[in-house]
């Protein structure tokens, strides 16, 4: 009698397999709560890290390279150079007879390369329809969160010279 | 005294679910508050990382309190 099963309505098989499923999926309100804390930590920790990351920051050197002559591009004309790096490409376009601009190439949004749009005098990032001003490189539409980077130019001679980047272009 | 049991439980429970919605409100603040500092990070305003580190920082104290308390009534209520 010592070994007769209780009545329960339970299937037989969970005697023999003890696995509280349910129980163990069960979360209390103090374990979720935890949960949320240690979420809030990881957003504090990931603040630290970009204060870190802020605190580091040394403004770049950016080197004096010639990139186009003047007169080589007709008005409403581009030309694609690199700078600072190989790998970076960037637009030169002339707005005017004595008006030179340049931009970095990639999208602030996805990193997609602009177009320059003689059309419509914009620049174009045809991936996700994000326009930026030829003047000033501020977004006029679409997803781009920030203004395209300025490549500064100087005139050196007959010759146009980017002398730096300007990140922070914007109105 | 058996009739007021489940009524402090009552209380108990509502009171960890106040302190439960207030800790995930301040956690959209603290994903809104690092979204904007690395989105300004990534434009250059390095100014910005400062306040949204201290302000992250009070949030989190303010989550961690909260938790307290739920951790403190919930032994109470399960202590009677």
């Amino acid at each position: 009698m010592m070994f007769q099963r209780r009545p329960s309505s339970d299937p037989l098989w969970t005697d023999e397999f003890s696995v509280e499923t349910a129980k163990e999926r069960y979360v209390t309100r103090r374990q979720f709560s935890k949960f949320l804390v240690l979420t809030s930590f990881g957003m504090l920790a990931g603040n630290l890290w970009i204060l870190i990351r802020s605190l580091r920051y040394r403004p770049s050197v950016y080197p004096a390279i010639p990139v186009a002559r003047l007169g080589e591009i007709p008005v409403g004309g581009v030309k694609q150079f690199r700078y600072p790096a190989a790998e970076d490409t960037c637009l030169m376009v002339r707005t005017g007879p004595d008006r030179y601009v340049a931009y970095s190439q990639k999208c602030t949004h996805l990193s997609c390369a602009v177009i320059y749009s003689q059309a419509n005098n914009r620049l174009e990032c045809p991936c996700h329809d994000g326009y930026f001003s030829v003047d000033d490189g501020r977004v006029l539409q679409g997803p781009p969160p920030r203004p395209l980077p300025k490549v500064m130019l100087e005139q050196r001679g007959d010759e146009l010279v980017a002398v730096g980047l300007d990140r922070n272009a914007e109105l | 005294m058996e009739r007021q049991q489940p009524r402090l439980q009552r209380q108990g429970l509502t009171a960890i679910d106040g302190a439960i919605s207030l800790i995930v409100i301040l956690l959209m603040v603290q994903m809104w508050l690092l979204t904007a500092a690395l989105e300004a990070l990534l434009a250059g305003h390095h100014e910005t990382a400062l306040p949204a580190a201290l302000i992250s920082g009070v949030i989190f104290s303010a989550c961690w309190v909260l938790f307290l308390f739920v951790d403190k009534i919930d032994a109470d209520v399960r202590q009677r």
